[in-house]
């Protein structure tokens, strides 16, 4: 036994208290669902969990129809104050069952119960709060005047934070006075299931949370349902790729949330000690199952070979096994399919050159493993330094100027994040100007506040969630104003001609009262002519799609 | 006795330069009353991949200048449009056959506009970008940044000074770079436009103008893997959605063709093509 060895020390798993089988829900209850339905399993035994419904197209449409009357009876004319109260009721039944949603989240995902506890779960009481009390301020986010909400929102989050991504969607939605369908990712329904039972504590109206559990199919169903006015998604880009498709010429407005291949760069004044830590933390977190990973270390050559031994020190004392464990600090890959996908890409790293070293740590039997892995020498053409992984593993590049590790940082089709380690305080924000990505990490890495937007560039899918951006998210544009228009250039001259500017700010407000009473008969019509279009286009363009909703 | 007229070729404005097409195509260009007003060039496939190439050599620079100096080089232009001021009257009157006095209030409702976006180059910012209250030692801020490459189709059909003006101006205050497609049947106003850009400070390939059939050159720019983002306001009567579902494939940013009458001064508008950045920087006493 060495002085890493330490004693088992697992969270006792009591404070669970699993049904065998949960339904779908529609309405505020618990119902059957009408597709085939599956077993979630605990990735770190392979031990079914539970059974879980899978919502088909009729239970979506229950799902959509119920959040639509919620939206239109009740969400939609309670005041902002009052779905605020709502939301941080949400927050502290949150933080009450704190503990059974963090031992529920690592067994059905996998992570270790140390960031369930310590990260996803306290994020998620953060976020409800956060939002609550923008509920009955929409008027002061300065997104224009009289802000109104969406509508119904159909919502599909990934597996890899699943209550986190979950309430990263409903607190927004419902702040800015939305009803939401929300799906959970196949393989970790679970705490989004707990998360019902909690809306069901709260005394939420019926309808305004509805949650349909269901693989990628279902997700397509809600994404296509012509009810929906906003899509929200997180995960891979190729599917980000065909809900921006299936979107196209609706009127849903759309948020995605999509996949990253972070450059993490290191300059050779870096402070050192910390540097190492937030490399581990910025791929191995998760078991790297992040899209804003740290998973491109961008070294300074000159301290290249330093900060390669000292990450494989470091990475020999990380403990893999039980994510119930307390002093686990790799858990299990979420499933057999990404394990396999890890694997692959691996082997193609090898193959192409790169360098492979894994640490040293035992496999348990049972379950999906991968042990944490660094690639050096990696090429800038390699598939491991251009494809997102998802999983455990660092490809290690070179620079030698702040330009190079610019052009290499950019060089990617995706922008959702990066990290910048050095001492200078004026490097970091020149860099950080350069680089193109949405969320820059200086001299920390994979930290997370309802207060700050996070969002990509480019590849990585638009719109922000979190902060007053992630509210915008779930508003209608400001109508326009009609005074200044291409078409009426002559009369608003003539206008201005005859009165004051004083008398313009009021006519602006009055032709504003004007259009505001218009715009519901405006948008039905227009939905209703576009789900025409969308019918009759869909029959050509659904041969030839493809992918998973996940 | 009158004198004879010097008329004027109108070329493409591509990287700053007056080329022809490529292609060697030119169209008619017909007045309100039917009369031959100019031939204008029709831009091919090939001049839309040179302008897009163009734009993105322009981008770095002009994204890169400080907000007040985009402000004053943006407001130069509206001073050397006010001194053009009867040349695009008389353009606007003849292409679209207002009267006298719609077409000067045309022009100069598209003077005022270039102004009032002018003037948001180092503003816009602190009304879309913001500080962030974060739980923990780091100082967190949000600020918007240009998209990039925007190719956009103009109006067609009406006000095409103004309708352009309304297109261009925003999305290039930010430090964006455009390839616009300009009106289709009025584009003369859209050529003078660029020999103003051409003359003020606005460096070339930061506007670039592409004079021809909006629904020939629509798709390639839509495909183009190096367009960042995609402005369809004036593509209501061109098959639009497949260009939305064509720009999908790079998850390019989409402005939906406008519902109604065009909102010519819109923050809106600006806002649709920046990125928001938000950058974590950790406090020590250390």
């Amino acid at each position: 036994m060495t002085f890493l060895d330490y004693a088992p020390a697992p969270e006792s798993r009591a404070i669970l208290d699993l049904k065998p089988s949960y339904g779908l829900f529609i309405d505020g209850e618990f119902v059957d669902g009408h597709g085939e339905g599956f077993h979630t399993i605990s990735p770190a035994s392979e031990e079914a969990i539970a059974e879980i419904a899978a919502g088909d197209e009729h239970d979506v449409d229950l799902a959509v129809r119920a959040a639509r009357r919620a939206y239109e009876r009740v969400w939609s004319r309670m005041s902002g104050s009052d779905r605020g109260k709502y939301l941080f009721r949400i927050a502290r039944l949150v933080q009450e069952r704190a503990r059974e949603l963090a031992v529920a989240e690592s067994l059905d995902n996998g992570k270790p119960i140390k960031e369930s506890r310590d990260v996803d779960v306290p994020l998620v009481a953060a976020w409800f709060f956060y939002y609550a009390g923008w509920a009955d301020k929409l008027d002061h986010a300065g997104l224009g005047p009289a802000p109104r909400a969406l509508g119904v929102a159909g919502q599909i989050i990934p597996w890899n934070f699943p209550l986190l991504m979950l309430a990263w969607k409903i607190a927004p939605a419902l702040a800015a006075g939305n009803t939401v369908v929300l799906k959970p990712a196949e393989t970790t329904p679970l705490t989004a299931l707990l998360f019902a039972e909690i809306v069901q504590q709260a005394g939420l109206p019926a309808g305004v949370v509805n949650i349909v559990t269901g693989a990628g199919e279902t997700g397509r169903m809600l994404v296509n349902h012509p009810d929906v006015d906003k899509v929200a998604f997180t995960g891979s880009t190729a599917v980000g790729r065909e809900i921006a498709r299936a979107i196209a010429g609706t009127h849903k407005k759309v948020t995605l949330e999509l996949g990253g291949k972070a450059a993490n760069i290191v300059f050779d004044d870096a402070p050192i000690d910390q540097a190492i830590e937030g490399i581990v933390n910025g791929i191995f977190f998760n078991q790297g199952h992040v899209c804003c990973a740290g998973s491109r270390l961008l070294v300074q050559e000159s301290v290249h070979e330093e900060v390669v031994d000292r990450l494989k020190a470091r990475l020999s004392t990380l403990r893999l096994g039980d994510p119930l464990d307390k002093n686990t600090d790799i858990g299990a890959i979420n499933s057999a399919e990404q394990l396999q996908r890890i694997r692959q890409l691996s082997d193609i790293g090898e193959a192409e050159g790169a360098e492979r070293w894994s640490a040293e740590c035992a496999i348990p039997d049972r379950g999906f493993w991968f042990a944490p892995t660094i690639f050096d020498n990696v090429s800038t053409s390699s598939r491991i330094a251009r494809e997102e992984i998802f999983g455990p593993v660092l490809s290690v590049l070179t620079f030698r100027t702040p330009d190079e590790a610019i052009a290499k940082a950019n060089n990617t089709p995706y922008g959702l994040s990066a990290g910048i380690w050095t001492d200078k305080g004026s490097r970091i924000l020149a860099v950080a100007d350069r680089l193109r990505a949405g969320v820059v990490w200086a001299n920390t890495f994979n930290r997370f506040d309802p207060a700050s937007p996070f969002g990509g560039y480019k590849e990585s899918g638009y719109g922000r969630e979190g902060g007053r951006h992630g509210l915008a998210a779930y508003l209608a544009p400001p109508a326009a104003t009609p005074r200044r228009t291409a078409a009426g250039a002559e009369r608003s001259i003539a206008s201005r001609s005859a009165s004051g500017g004083l008398e313009n700010e009021t006519s602006r407000a009055d032709a504003r009262t004007t259009i505001s009473e218009t715009p519901s008969a405006d948008t039905d019509t227009r939905r209703e002519g576009v789900t025409a279009t969308r019918a009759s286009r869909s029959s050509s363009k659904s041969a030839s799609k493809k992918g998973s909703a996940k | 006795m009158t004198r004879l007229a010097v008329p004027k070729t109108y070329k493409l404005f591509i990287g700053g330069a007056f080329p022809r097409s490529e292609s060697g195509r030119s169209y008619e260009i017909l007045g309100a009353d039917g009369a031959f007003l100019a031939n204008a060039a029709k831009a091919s496939r090939k001049d839309a991949r040179d302008a897009v190439l163009a734009a993105r050599k322009a981008v770095a620079g002009w994204a890169g200048a400080t907000a007040y100096n985009r402000g004053q080089v943006l407001y130069r232009v509206a001073e050397l449009l006010e001194g053009r001021r009867a040349q695009f009257i008389e353009e606007v009157r003849a292409s679209e056959g207002l009267s006298e006095p719609d077409a000067a209030a045309q022009v100069d409702e598209a003077i005022d506009t270039w102004v009032w976006y002018a003037g948001w180059a180092d503003k816009y910012a602190q009304v879309a970008g913001n500080a962030n209250p974060v739980a923990g030692p780091y100082f967190n801020i949000s600020v918007p940044e240009p998209t990039g490459v925007v190719a956009v189709i103009a109006p067609q059909g009406t006000s095409s000074l103004l309708g352009l003006v309304a297109v261009v101006a925003p999305a290039i205050v930010t430090g964006n770079a455009v390839v616009v497609v300009a009106d289709e049947r009025h584009p003369l106003s859209a050529i003078s436009l660029a020999e103003v850009l051409a003359t003020s400070d606005v460096p070339g390939g930061v506007v670039n103008v592409l004079t021809g059939s909006a629904a020939e050159l629509a798709p390639w720019l839509a495909a183009h893997a190096d367009v960042n983002a995609l402005d369809l306001t004036g593509a209501s009567e061109l098959d639009w959605i497949d260009l939305q579902i064509s720009a999908a494939e790079t998850l390019k940013r989409v402005l939906p063709p406008a519902g109604g009458e065009l909102d010519v001064r819109s923050l809106e508008r600006i806002t649709a093509f920046v990125e928001t950045k938000t950058v974590w920087h950790t406090k020590s006493m250390r």
